[in-house]
């Protein structure tokens, strides 16, 4: 099993036609055969993509709403520049597609502001913004995380920043263990989709043996993803974990590359939020590069 | 981007915030004409720099007896001989570190009756992703401090974007700051001013520390700082112009000409790096084997290899550089982008310090080959823990 998305998910592309679309699109073709099935442009209805590595079509929509309708999408993801991406979350939300990844990074924080309004009375679910995507190994890649590294496995990871992502996919394929899902969401203060959520599907879905959580500076959701697992763990609901958390070096006060990774007014440093992690029983590496092998001495007790 | 005091408060004031009447200078020549356009008898001459504390700095040049950079004055003479003691001194605050700032900008403002100092600040609170006002009854003072040892006396009221600001809200606010009579009233307009600057001009933060509770009753913003959203800035051009690149540090600047994520630090081993989160760790890990970074670079997914040859270039100019390590795990960003940035920087601007290259994701064996095939002096890296120990190593060699 996985969470968030496996074969049968069909996929839309908000941005299709723009470089970084096309791109990542014939990587995600190109990836175990991801359905992509169709993209959108308000000008460009009626016309088609094709990729310029195998020539494979998909149809152009004016609307998500049509290309819902028309495609039976379940899930979308966006490439749109940033001072056209929060329309376009919206556009998704308002087509009730289930799923909506945004990978566009730069997007103005009052923009979430009003997004987040609006998703939080839709049955959408949002991930991202200015994050990697979501793959599933040998299923489905949304977004554009490497899939070359990955190997389908036993380990959910979960985490704010792409690239830790990628380590952590990187290491576990190399210790042999592979992973269910890899889940990026995001590095903005403001975004759709924290850790409680990718915990709580981890913690159920069988298939996860263990979960790897990657976090850095600012806000307080590693505090709150510590909390909840307590919580859990005291219904019986416990994986084994590792960790790591980003920025123990930052200065204070200073926005580091994320709009979310600052430390300010006294909160969101590295070592509470480590304390927290560690308090709830996730074994927390002082190395990125020692992500993997962390687990792995975790699951040998 | 942050801006300076005086161009908050004429920001508020366009949106009919209660501020003090006052006047900008650059020159103590401008400091008696300045003094002469407000009523007087009370004036205040505050230095404008982008740090706090300023009231209780000090100033590098002038004895530990002289007065702050904050000051008040009785006459406009004592306005001039406070506008010569600031002007061009160097102010240490709490906020600026030891180097301090040079004060080049200073704010002459009519002097009001303080009955009460309160704190007011909006930010976005990001737990529910709403902006929310933070308030409190001890203002004046650092609100850390007052959150570290009174949490109690600290209230946040995330206000519904989609309603706005509430006579409900307001009422809150009041409540939470004690506020009665004239001051009570004002609030009605203040506060929704307040959120409605805040979400017009895209901010991050929005500080006002103190407002204060004059002796006739009424409110007004005694001090304002102001942050703005990085991300936003492409819709205010009026913001922008505000820029004072003199309070920014030069390689910060001209990173933000290339759109890179760049932060100047103290150590020697300079960065490149693509995402923050990488970035953060490659930092953290240069510093678990015993060196400090010089920099955080991240130089974002879509880079060509013009903006990857432009953040080396800025890294290789920072005279504290002992060694370079370029950090990168493909995914938007292609290795063999980097590796042709690199090489085409390298070119350009030569190579004095050892440079280790860990290269791993999206095209990374063309990567490897541009760089193995350009002759230059690069060590190659197999992961991120072999990139740290190696960097390091060739420093302390």
């Amino acid at each position: 099993m996985s969470i968030l998305v496996n074969k049968d998910t069909k996929v839309l592309v908000q941005g299709l036609t723009g470089k970084t679309g096309t791109f990542h699109t014939e990587q995600a073709l190109a990836y175990y055969g991801t359905k992509m099935v169709g993209g959108i442009h308000p000008k460009k209805g009626g016309e088609s993509w094709s990729s310029g590595v195998d020539g494979t079509s998909l149809p152009i929509f004016a609307s998500v709403a049509e290309a819902k309708e028309k495609t039976g999408a379940d899930a979308s993801v966006i490439y749109v520049p940033p001072a056209g991406a929060a329309d376009a979350i919206i556009e998704a939300i308002e087509a009730e597609i289930p799923l909506i990844t945004c990978i566009t990074e730069g997007i103005p924080v009052m923009d979430m502001v009003r997004v987040k309004a609006k998703l939080d009375k839709s049955k959408s679910r949002l991930l991202g913004p200015n994050c990697p995507g979501v793959l599933t190994p040998e299923e489905c890649k949304i977004g554009i995380m490497p899939g070359s590294i990955f190997r389908k496995g036993s380990v959910g990871i979960v985490s704010r920043s792409g690239t830790l992502t990628y380590e952590a996919v990187f290491q576990t394929s190399n210790e042999g263990l592979g992973q269910t899902t890899a889940v990026g969401i995001g590095g903005d203060p403001v975004k759709g989709t924290e850790f409680i959520d990718m915990l709580e599907m981890f913690l159920a879905d069988d298939a996860t043996q263990s979960i790897i959580m990657i976090g850095e500076i600012g806000g307080s959701a590693e505090e709150d993803a510590a909390q909840f697992l307590i919580d859990e763990a005291k219904k019986g609901r416990k994986k084994p974990m590792a960790g790591f958390i980003a920025g123990r070096t930052a200065p204070k006060g200073r926005t580091m590359g994320h709009a979310g990774a600052v430390v300010s007014g006294g909160k969101g440093d590295a070592e509470s939020k480590i304390a927290a992690m560690e308090a709830a029983g996730i074994k927390v590496s002082p190395s990125p590069a020692r992500l993997g092998k962390t687990l792995v001495e975790v699951l040998k007790g | 981007m942050n801006i300076h005091e005086y161009q908050a408060k004429a920001l508020l004031k366009g949106y009919g915030a209660p501020v003090a009447e006052g006047v900008a200078i650059l020159k103590v020549e401008e400091a008696e004409a300045a003094a002469k356009q407000l009523p007087g008898p009370l004036y205040v001459v505050k230095s404008q720099i982008h740090a706090g504390g300023r009231g209780k700095g000090k100033f590098k040049e002038l004895g530990p007896d002289a007065k702050g950079g904050v000051r008040l004055a009785k006459s406009i003479e004592e306005v001039v001989a406070h506008a010569k003691d600031m002007l061009g001194n160097t102010l240490v605050t709490a906020q600026t570190g030891e180097a301090g700032k040079q004060v080049n900008r200073l704010y002459i403002e009519d002097g009001a009756d303080i009955d009460r100092e309160l704190y007011c600040s909006l930010l976005v609170d990001r737990s529910v992703g709403q902006v929310a006002f933070v308030v409190s009854t001890e203002g004046g003072m650092d609100i850390e401090a007052v959150a570290h040892d009174t949490p109690e006396k600290i209230h946040t009221i995330a206000i519904d974007p989609e309603t706005g600001v509430t006579a409900d809200d307001v009422a809150k606010i009041s409540k939470a700051l004690e506020l009665s009579g004239a001051a009570a009233e004002d609030a009605k307009s203040l506060f929704p001013a307040l959120y409605k600057a805040f979400g017009e001009k895209d901010m991050a933060l929005l500080e006002v520390n103190p407002l204060i509770v004059m002796k006739d009753g009424h409110l007004r913003v005694l001090d304002a700082k102001m942050s703005f959203d990085g991300n936003a800035l492409f819709r205010h051009d009026d913001v922008k112009a505000l820029r004072d690149e003199t309070e920014e540090d030069s390689k910060e600047i001209e990173a933000s000409k290339w759109d890179l994520a760049y932060v100047a630090l103290d150590g020697n081993i300079g960065c490149m790096v693509n995402g923050a989160g990488l970035a953060m760790a490659t930092m953290d890990i240069i510093k678990l084997y015993g060196k400090e970074p010089a920099n955080f670079c991240d130089v974002g997914g879509g880079a060509g290899k013009e903006k990857v040859a432009a953040a080396f270039k800025i890294i290789t100019a920072d005279p504290k550089v002992e060694g370079i390590l370029v950090n990168i795990f493909g995914g938007i960003m292609r290795c063999d982008v980097i590796a042709e940035g690199v090489v085409a920087a390298v070119q350009e601007v030569g190579l004095k310090v050892p440079l280790v290259v860990r290269l791993e994701g999206t095209n990374v064996e063309l990567g490897k080959k541009i760089l193995n095939e350009s002759g230059l002096a690069i060590t190659a890296a197999d992961d991120l823990d072999d990139a740290a120990k190696k960097i390091v190593a060739a420093i302390k060699a």
